[in-house]
């Protein structure tokens, strides 16, 4: 049998950093970085006789992310702790949820790769604290702990199995991503840790019914090696099954480097967290009101931006998807379509060249050192002609470099575009003369031969010279020979 | 009288006087803890210059306090800042908190001064001060006896006159159980009245600060001080404060009293029923109505709070893991040897017990047939005596089945110990105030005490009741012998 014979079924359990000021349980700041162990207290450090107060801004924010999903808010939860031991958690139990989270039973909607729309449905989300971080061998052969990230908040986002491929687990991420980023509960920095997920995967025969047994990938925090992780997994399990042999239940490390993955620990290692509600804390209970004011407050979703988008703009589908996935670019291109009043332009920009610099510099999009000022005034300099779009390539460069307004830019770099007449004319005479080839072809029908001659006088002019006027005055002056 | 003998409220009466004065009274108790403290072994820290140091200052600062100056002796178990909080564990043997408990700020703001910090079963799990890392502490009446616990070396250092009041911790009976003991006045405050910040946690959900004193009205005074919302515990009560010495009217006239039935079967020393009856009877004669009354589910009480103690505490003790501050093994080449051998040497054997209790409990598998079960009888017993305070203002029972027993008698039977705690633990289990209080002697000259519950928040009635019985009968003449 072949891999096309194998249903793949895919789960993920995505950890969300919130964006709040303080821990969750003390004052201290989130910010991340830092001098280690300079952004804890006596609190999250778990010295004897302290206690945890909720921050109530952790709640609200978790109940934004349930109401953003579709999910229902339970109106009466609970803290539990989880035990464990391990030297990144100082109690020896994490404060998380266990069988009352706050919000449960939501879905959100995502693509397949064939365009499809597929309902991912979410189990649950709940609210816990960040466990601390280890660093190994920095001085000698020991390891040392920075309880900077202990005890900053987290909402945990639980998928049903309902994921089939890599690319919908990708889609779903994406997604999940643009809709926290949407609400302002999280910046879902992937490098730094504040998105990250963990990922369960299985194969079974298609027309199966049952699951396959699932190995979990832990820790997983770019959209890169999720996919490869998965296509990996999806692969070694059904060689696996297809030699006869059978998949274990484990937890697993992907190795982005040798692009494999690593046995975490085995079945004797099963850990039992031993469960039970928080005798520190009190009972989280939200009142009809409360749940309401948090619905009133959500900001348009993705969704419903991607509807306007394509009603209001006249934009495609995919330019929609693709420009509401993130906020940071959602916001640019509106608040730049309403300064220049050209949305296929903005459009265009955004999703061509300032993605392709995004990706080339491994940058996120709330990293783009420019405002849509800058960009409505590239894109007005453009249409008046003052510059080519070649130089705007160029200005555009310069504006993820040292942001500053274009018009300075070109002025300051000496790229205004020519457009004095006399002076292009000059330019296509000395090309003319240069290839009479072209001349020749051009006569001879081949209309092609126009871009040759115009893309020799750009380069004569270092692409500063308006490309209309050279395609006319090229025709002119072929004509009069 | 000696300064050391006279109740907190009389120093004050005597300061005010201007028969002694704030110096006099430091160094009285200074001098009696230089005496007595070789025999009855109450201090695991003694802080003679710190609290000389701490006393100049609050002289020379401006603080309008009445209890200003005033000594007092703290558990080791609630954290002060710069001394020592070592839980009388080995765990903890040289661990400095950099913080103050709330209480420890409500005290220190008052320009009290602390003497020391006081003996206890180790991480309070205990009822005789024989689980101490450190030392066993005596009973003043009788140094051959425990004094009780697990906050036997407060008791056993207001009985002695070491200190002029203490502060304890009551779990499960830990201060009223040694004040009986020791024969002073033990007060476990209404779950929620005091904060827990700074206490070391054994239990979270049973845990309460309260008070060891000479005599009822101290115990107004004290808990006036200790008593309030503290924003940094979410189990502290939004209450507002109350002067409970103003409680105190020395009338129990139409006050309802139940006695329930259970605490007076089979285990109950004859000695301590007569006591008790004695009691009982003077209730009446002060014009208060007693009945008795039943605690249906007083029999599973104790195995209900076994559970719920020893599961919180297994997890509550799992910070003691040799990483970050506390005792390390010096014997490891791992991180599972860490943590295994820094517990195993660290913690005491009773300790270990519970942890391994509680673990058990709570594990997957258990968890339904134990934590779960016990959480559903605590709702009972909260229900249960709910009904009785219906029809009833307090209730009364023993504080404790016997007296003090001889040190070492009891340490190789921990259930004969446990069972010591059957008429204290209802109490932490509904969360409800509880005092006990000193109320005759044995044929052996040992204490005996009856314990007073209220209601939720109804410690004005139960002090008041306390107050009434003390200020008709004349326990007070009695001294602790420091019999050998």
């Amino acid at each position: 049998m072949s891999r096309e014979d194998y249903e793949v079924v895919i789960g993920l359990e995505v950890h969300a950093e919130l964006a709040t000021k303080t821990k969750i349980f003390c004052s201290c700041p989130t910010e991340f970085g830092g001098e280690p162990n300079t952004h804890c207290c006596p609190i999250c450090m778990a010295l004897p006789g302290t206690l945890p107060v909720l921050n109530e801004k952790v709640v609200e924010y978790a109940v934004r992310a349930g109401l953003a999903t579709n999910c229902e808010i339970e109106q009466n939860s609970k803290n539990d702790r989880k035990n464990y031991f391990y030297p990144d958690l100082p109690k020896a139990y994490q404060i998380s949820q266990y069988d009352r989270p706050l919000c449960k039973r939501g879905s959100i909607e995502i693509e397949n790769e064939k365009g499809e729309k597929r309902t991912i449905r979410i189990t649950r989300i709940h609210i816990e604290e960040d466990a601390g971080k280890l660093n190994h061998d920095e001085f000698g052969g020991g390891s040392l702990v920075d309880l900077n990230r202990a005890g900053v908040p987290l909402i945990e986002i639980v998928s049903e199995p309902d994921i089939r491929s890599s690319v919908e687990a990708e889609n779903y991420l994406r997604k999940l991503k643009s809709i926290l980023e949407y609400i302002e509960v999280s910046d879902c920095k992937m490098q730094e840790g504040s998105l990250r997920a963990d990922v369960n995967v299985s194969v079974r025969k298609k027309g199966e019914t049952k699951l396959g047994t699932r190995t979990e990938m832990k820790n997983m925090n770019s959209f890169r090696s999720i996919v490869r992780g998965i296509e990996y997994e999806i692969d070694r399990q059904i060689d696996l099954i297809e030699d006869g042999g059978v998949v274990e239940q484990e937890t697993l490390r992907w190795d982005d480097v040798s692009g494999r993955t690593f046995s975490m620990r085995d079945k004797e290692d099963a850990q039992d967290y031993r469960y039970f509600p928080d005798p520190d804390l009190v009972a989280i209970r939200l009142s009809d009101e409360y749940i309401e004011n948090i619905r009133k407050s959500l900001p348009e979703l993705p969704e419903s931006r991607r509807e306007r988008y394509i009603e209001e703009y006249k934009l495609t589908e995919r330019e929609a998807n693709l420009l509401t996935a993130s906020k940071y670019l959602s916001n640019l291109f509106e608040s730049t379509t309403s300064i220049c009043g050209n949305a296929k332009a903005a459009c265009n920009w955004i999703l061509s060249d300032i993605s392709r610099i995004l990706n080339e510099r491994e940058m996120e999009p709330n990293e783009i050192p420019f405002t849509s000022d800058h960009l409505a005034e590239l894109i007005a300099l453009i249409e008046k002609g003052t510059i080519s779009s070649a130089i705007a390539k160029k200005v555009l460069e310069e504006l993820f470099e040292n942001p500053n307004k274009p018009s300075k830019i070109i002025e300051e770099k000496g790229w205004i575009q020519i457009s004095d007449e006399g002076a292009i004319r000059e330019v296509v005479l000395k090309v003319l003369q240069a290839t009479p080839q072209s001349v020749a072809d051009f006569k001879a029908g081949k209309e092609k031969a126009i871009g040759f001659l115009v893309g020799q006088a750009m380069k004569e002019t270092k692409g500063k010279a308006n490309p209309q006027m050279l395609n006319k005055m090229f025709v002119e002056e072929i004509n009069k020979m | 009288m000696e300064i050391y003998e006279l109740t907190v409220h009389e120093l004050l009466e005597k300061l005010y006087k201007k028969e002694i004065t704030k110096e006099e009274i430091l160094t009285s108790y200074q001098n009696r803890i230089n005496e007595k403290e070789k025999d009855v072994q109450a201090f695991v820290t003694i802080t003679e210059e710190e609290a000389k140091e701490q006393f100049k200052k609050v002289q020379e600062g401006n603080n309008t306090s009445k209890l200003a100056g005033i000594p007092i002796g703290i558990k080791d178990n609630i954290c002060t800042k710069g001394i020592k909080t070592t839980c009388a564990s080995k765990m903890l043997e040289n661990f400095v908190s950099p913080y103050d408990a709330t209480v420890m700020d409500k005290i220190n703001a008052e320009g009290m001064v602390t003497l020391g910090k006081l003996n206890m079963d180790e991480f309070a799990m205990g009822g005789s001060t024989e689980h101490s890392y450190f030392k066993k502490t005596k009973n003043p009446w009788n140094l051959n006896k425990v004094p009780g616990g697990s906050s036997g070396g407060s008791a056993a250092a207001v009985a002695a006159g070491m200190v002029p009041w203490a502060l304890g911790s009551d779990t499960g009976g830990s201060i009223r159980q040694p004040a009986s003991f020791c024969g002073i006045v033990g007060l476990k405050p209404t779950y929620g009245l005091v904060s827990r910040f700074g206490l070391v946690a054994f239990a979270s959900s049973l845990d309460q600060i309260g008070t060891l004193t000479k005599d009822v009205e101290d115990s107004a005074l004290l808990l006036n001080v200790i008593a309030g919302h503290d924003e940094k515990d979410s189990t502290s009560a939004a209450k507002e404060k109350e002067d409970y010495t103003k409680a105190l009217k020395n009338d129990v006239k139409g006050l309802k009293i139940g006695v329930p039935k259970e605490y007076f079967g089979e285990g109950i020393n004859e000695e301590v029923k007569a006591s008790i009856e004695k009691v009982i009877e003077k209730y009446r004669e002060l014009g208060a109505t007693v009945e008795e009354c039943s605690l249906d589910v007083a029999d599973y009480a104790l195995a209900t709070y076994y559970i719920i103690a020893c599961a919180e505490a297994s997890s509550n003790l799992g910070r003691f893991d040799g990483i970050r501050y506390g005792y390390r093994t010096k014997n490891y080449e791992n991180l599972k040897d860490i943590y295994r051998n820094s517990r195993s040497e660290g913690f005491g054997a009773e300790v270990k017990r519970r942890i391994i209790l509680g673990t058990y409990v709570l594990s997957s598998g258990y968890y339904d047939a134990y934590y779960k079960k016990a959480q559903q009888v605590r709702t009972l017993v909260k229900n249960e005596f709910a009904r009785n305070f219906e029809k009833y203002d307090v209730i009364l029972t023993p504080t404790a089945s016997n007296v003090a027993f001889d040190i070492g008698s009891k340490i190789n039977d921990p259930l004969e110990m446990y069972l010591a705690d059957l008429c204290t633990v209802p109490v932490n289990i509904a969360g409800l105030p509880g005092i006990s209080v000193p109320c005759g002697l044995n044929s052996e000259k040992m204490p005996i005490g009856f314990q007073l519950i209220g209601k939720p928040f109804a410690e004005s009635t139960i002090l008041n009741a306390a107050y009434t019985y003390e200020q008709n009968t004349d326990f007070k003449k009695n001294k602790p012998e420091f019999k050998n």
